[in-house]
């Protein structure tokens, strides 16, 4: 009995490897698509902080779904997270990562997560999915204060994980990324200084008008998060968009 | 006593003849060994107190602790044998973690207590394991329940209490809870209260050296379990300390 199911032949005394079934049960496809997604996440790095910006809309296919949903999460004292991609799969590691959080509480020995520590446990999450072709159809951005100085880091559905000064994944990649590099350059050639925390959320509010306006699956209410060695906080914000001059975009008919 | 050379203390899924088991009662003896711990429940949290017999002047300060907290809001008090305990406190984290997971709401303390209670008294019914050798109380508090607090004993009984103790001095130290009127009292009243009942209790014959533990879960920490401040601390030594010389200064008149 047990060597029928092992391509048993008749009149062997033996089973024969495997050469395959048919076509239909050779592989699973899982996630290839997301579902519920989020737009892009915004990072940048200022003199003594970090600052993430996300909108807070969750679209279904190219519907505006749920409109109220923050993707900014404060991990601790010195760490805040933000997701694009598939809004479930964030909540997934959202979870997971507060649940260690909790862990860590519960332990009681003063010794907190620091960022860089959570980027890679990110990365490995996330590679070993990919690996495994059921990746979590997200990219995250980590931003918190590692011994003092900021941090900010991405890692996306992959695995592929680097750090760097100012970051931005989805649509912001192609529109807000040149901004935010612009701007810092200004003020590095103006003062050979790095952004300060006030020249650094204007700069992420001024992405994400530029966004909001570009990005078909964007949203007018957002949030900022800023991290710094004492605080960290996440702002709820609105764009005031005005569409008057749509009516002089001419050519596209 | 009468248990030994019988044969009937030697399993835990034995009677004796006049219907006792023995293992059990000797997992009592093994907390009565143990460092007096208290927990009081007042009107706007639970704070426990613990008189940690330190018996090596090798310990490092505050290693050893007795004090643990299963959840963000879940605090627990032990006594009788440590590693017994600390593989309860494992099954608690453990238990308050899946069901988290399971509902996305923080474990209640009633259903904490009851899954515990099955799980040490399952314990005391087989002849191959050996019943706990410790005793837990187990303190929260949220803003629907208000303070709760319960105690489970080796053979897995359980109560919900105002005031209890464990170990040692646990009758003299009842004795002291007894007089104070616990149901109008705050935290912050309590917390001196418990440390001067554990310095009372306190058998300077027997035992040389102490640390006091001190902990509380309530309104005033935002519904967290945490031990309390420097400060608390500090204040509810010296108040300990000044009642007991004014209690040994009456003696003598």
């Amino acid at each position: 009995m047990e060597m029928k199911q092992h391509n048993w032949i008749p009149g062997n005394f033996k089973s024969v490897p495997d050469i395959g079934r048919s076509a239909q049960n050779d592989s699973v496809q899982h996630g290839w698509t997301p579902i519920t997604t989020t737009t892009s996440v915004l990072g940048v790095v200022f003199d003594n902080g970090v600052a993430l910006a996300a909108d807070t809309l969750t679209s279904y296919g190219s519907m505006a779904c749920f409109q109220n949903n923050p993707r900014i999460l404060t991990v601790n004292k010195n760490i805040i997270v933000a997701a694009s991609g598939e809004y479930s799969d964030f909540q997934f590691i959202r979870d997971a990562v507060e649940e260690k959080v909790r862990t860590e509480i519960s332990l009681n020995d003063g010794i907190s997560m620091k960022p860089k520590a959570l980027y890679t446990w990110l990365s490995r999450v996330l590679y070993n999915r990919r690996t495994k072709m059921k990746p979590l159809w997200s990219t995250f951005l980590v931003a918190g204060i590692q011994n003092d100085e900021p941090f900010l880091g991405q890692i996306d559905k992959l695995g592929t994980a680097f750090v760097d000064e100012q970051i931005a994944c989805g649509y912001g990649a192609y529109l807000a990324l040149p901004l935010l590099r612009k701007g810092i350059e200004e003020k590095r050639e103006k003062s050979n200084s790095k952004l300060t925390k006030e020249e650094a959320v204007d700069l992420l509010k001024k992405c994400m008008e530029v966004l909001y306006y570009r990005d078909a699956r964007s949203h007018d209410k957002y949030q900022i998060g800023v991290v710094t060695k004492d605080s960290v906080e996440v702002l709820d914000l609105a764009l005031k968009p005005t569409w008057e001059v749509a009516k002089l975009v001419q050519g596209y008919e | 006593m009468s248990s030994i050379g019988t044969g009937y203390d030697l399993s835990a899924s034995q009677f004796s003849p006049d219907g006792r088991v023995f293992q059990v009662e000797y997992a009592f003896k093994a907390v009565e060994n143990s460092g007096t711990a208290i927990a009081l429940r007042g009107s706007d949290g639970v704070v426990f107190a613990v008189e940690k017999l330190v018996t090596s002047k090798l310990h490092e300060d505050g290693t050893g602790k007795r004090l643990f907290s299963i959840e963000n809001h879940i605090g627990m008090a032990v006594g009788g044998l440590m590693a017994d305990a600390s593989a309860i406190l494992d099954i608690a984290r453990g238990e308050a973690r899946s069901f988290r997971q399971s509902y996305n709401v923080p474990i209640s303390l009633k259903y904490l207590n009851e899954r515990l209670s099955m799980y040490i008294h399952a314990h005391t019914l087989y002849s191959a394991i050996r019943p706990f050798g410790c005793a837990i109380i187990i303190g929260s508090y949220d803003s629907t329940d208000g303070p709760q607090m319960y105690m489970i004993d080796p053979a897995g009984v359980s109560f919900g209490y105002f005031g209890c103790a464990i170990g040692k001095a646990k009758q003299t130290a009842k004795t002291e809870i007894e007089k104070l009127s616990l149901k109008t009292m705050t935290c912050k009243e309590l917390i001196k209260e418990a440390a001067k009942i554990i310095y009372m209790v306190h058998d300077e014959l027997k035992d040389k050296q102490f640390e006091l533990e001190l902990s509380w879960v309530g309104k005033h920490t935002d519904g967290k379990y945490e031990e309390v401040s420097k400060e608390v601390y500090e204040d509810a030594l010296k108040y300990a300390k000044a009642s007991l010389d004014d209690d040994s200064g009456s003696d003598g008149e």
